[in-house]
């Protein structure tokens, strides 16, 4: 077995969410190709409540399995309980990242709470 | 299970393994002591010595046995410069390239910190040294060069025969050592005819046994030793010998130069189909590195644009297949491999890169499998990422900085 829990390589080998949502209310990216991750997450909200998420990650197994899970854990939020989700819950429903990958590959989280201040940039803006 | 990381270790062979099993049980003698029980061994040492002498166009006297290219790297590079500056403390000036084994550039980084002066030559897109640099940047104060006859990443063969005449043209003596780790057997060597001075050598690369290398060292040079004790090995690598170990680098090295011309041939011909497969079966991608003659006969390097090198691997792995990435997620330093961004490929390229080394027991059916495999994880990956050739790789480059 590789360093990884049984749990990021089942994220990794069936990502859940994975694409684009077309008409999304909000996305954020992070991470930058010369690292090696780059994830975006869309998200569309629904009286303040995430009621679709997707995602598209370029990066190393950590990095996929880290966007899948968060998908999982935003769906349904409010958009206050998911701005609160840190790097070390993502981390802690996968049964644990190696320290290595806790922080260049553990984004997703960034991403999402910048999808939700895109998203209510867009809609001050309106 | 296709094993396809033979650059960085390889099966021992069955002929090896039954001709070291005696050295561990009844012929266990120490190679040092006189009565026949040891001094029985030491023969087998001997003409253990004298069957890779051979192989590279040494005397037998010239090879140092070591624990491997590691050792062989650091004995040489560190002997040779403090020897040298011992005797003559204007001489601090030591070149290497960008591209070699962490052992080599590890070592020199390590001369620079105790205040030799280094330069690395730059190599060009194939990863060839450039030799008219090497030209400029030699000086009375040169101690010696050390170039890797065939680079251990992308597997370009460097022109260490033209780099030889150069050295052993000047007026003053400039010592030269390549790193043969992954050519030896593979491709021929003749240390008189290149005017090398000092190289290493590994076993567990050849089908031989791990923890055992050598050192040839041309007959004149001397160097200081790293570590201190008996006679062995002339002085210069004290210590009991590994005496299963030698016998077993002897055997994988008299099978693999017996049959140097066939296993090339068998691997060249694989290489090249998965080259061409690929390169017509899957878009966006890169081969790093030589082509034809001046790549060596097991490297196949590719970089696969827009996946990262880690996920490729961990999904080959899944298909029970085993190859090696130099992305950064896959190493604890994060940084992408130093000899891709040598030859100038874009880190989210070098993130990509996959490395495929064959061996004589590969076959034409495991090659197959691959190709059958990989053009699917590869459209996987690629559908689940988030750039691809639209993306705007400028706005990225701004920041070249972990998040």
């Amino acid at each position: 077995m590789n360093m990884y829990s049984e749990k990021v390589m089942d994220h990794f080998k069936n990502p859940r969410n994975v694409g684009e949502l077309k008409d999304a209310d909000g996305v954020g990216t992070v991470g930058n190709p010369i690292c090696g991750d780059v994830m975006t997450i869309y998200i569309k909200v629904k009286d303040n409540i995430i009621s679709d998420v997707k995602f598209k990650t370029f990066g190393c197994a950590a990095a996929i399995a880290t966007s899948s899970i968060m998908t999982e854990i935003a769906k349904g939020k409010t958009l206050e309980e998911a701005e609160k989700i840190t790097k070390a819950d993502v981390a802690s429903n996968l049964d644990g990242l190696p320290p290595q990958k806790m922080h260049c590959s553990n984004l997703s989280s960034d991403a999402l709470h910048l999808a939700i201040e895109n998203y209510r940039k867009t809609k001050e803006k309106k | 299970m296709i094993y396809l990381d033979n650059a960085a270790t390889t099966q021992i062979s069955d002929d090896v393994i039954k001709a070291m099993v005696p050295y561990f049980s009844e012929k266990f003698g120490n190679p040092s002591s006189i009565y026949s029980f040891g001094s029985n061994v030491n023969k087998v040492i001997e003409e253990s010595r004298n069957i890779i002498a051979q192989i590279i166009g040494a005397n037998p006297k010239e090879i140092i046995f070591t624990s491997g290219g590691t050792e062989s790297n650091n004995l040489a590079i560190i002997g040779i410069a403090q020897e040298i500056h011992k005797k003559d403390s204007k001489k601090n000036h030591i070149i290497t390239t960008k591209i070699e084994h962490p052992s080599v550039l590890n070592t020199f980084k390590h001369l620079e910190s105790i205040g030799f002066s280094v330069d690395y030559l730059d190599v060009d897109s194939d990863g060839v040294v450039d030799v008219e640099q090497l030209k400029d940047l030699v000086t009375e104060n040169t101690i010696f060069v050390s170039v890797m006859h065939a680079n251990n990443e992308i597997g370009t063969i460097e022109p260490i025969e033209k780099i030889g005449s150069f050295l052993a043209s000047l007026k003053h003596r400039v010592y030269f050592h390549v790193d043969a780790v992954q050519t030896y057997t593979k491709v021929p060597i003749d240390v008189k005819k290149a005017n090398i001075d000092l190289l290493s050598i590994s076993s567990h690369k050849i089908h031989g046994p791990k923890g055992v290398g050598a050192l040839f060292v041309k007959k004149g040079v001397s160097l200081k030793p790293l570590m201190f004790g008996g006679p062995q090995e002339r002085s210069m690598r004290p210590g009991t010998e590994n005496v299963s170990g030698i016998l077993g680098f002897s055997k994988a090295s008299e099978i693999a130069f017996k049959d140097m011309e066939k296993n090339n041939k068998h691997m060249i011909s694989l290489r090249n189909k998965l080259i061409d497969s690929i390169e017509k079966n899957i878009s966006d991608v890169i081969l790093n590195g030589a082509k034809g003659d001046m790549r060596l006969s097991n490297n196949v390097n590719i970089s696969f644009k827009y996946v990262e090198g880690e996920s490729l691997l961990l999904y080959l792995e899944m298909e029970d297949i085993f190859v090696s990435t130099a992305s950064a997620c896959s190493s604890k330093k994060l940084e992408p491999s130093h000899v891709l961004l040598a030859i100038g490929r874009p880190h989210e390229f070098a993130h990509g890169a996959i490395r495929f080394t064959l061996s004589k027991y590969t076959t034409t059916e495991e090659i197959s499998k691959l190709l059958d495999i990989l053009p699917p994880i590869v459209k996987k990956l690629r559908d689940m990422s988030s750039i691809d050739k639209d993306t705007d790789m400028t706005k990225f480059k701004e920041t070249d900085e972990h998040v």
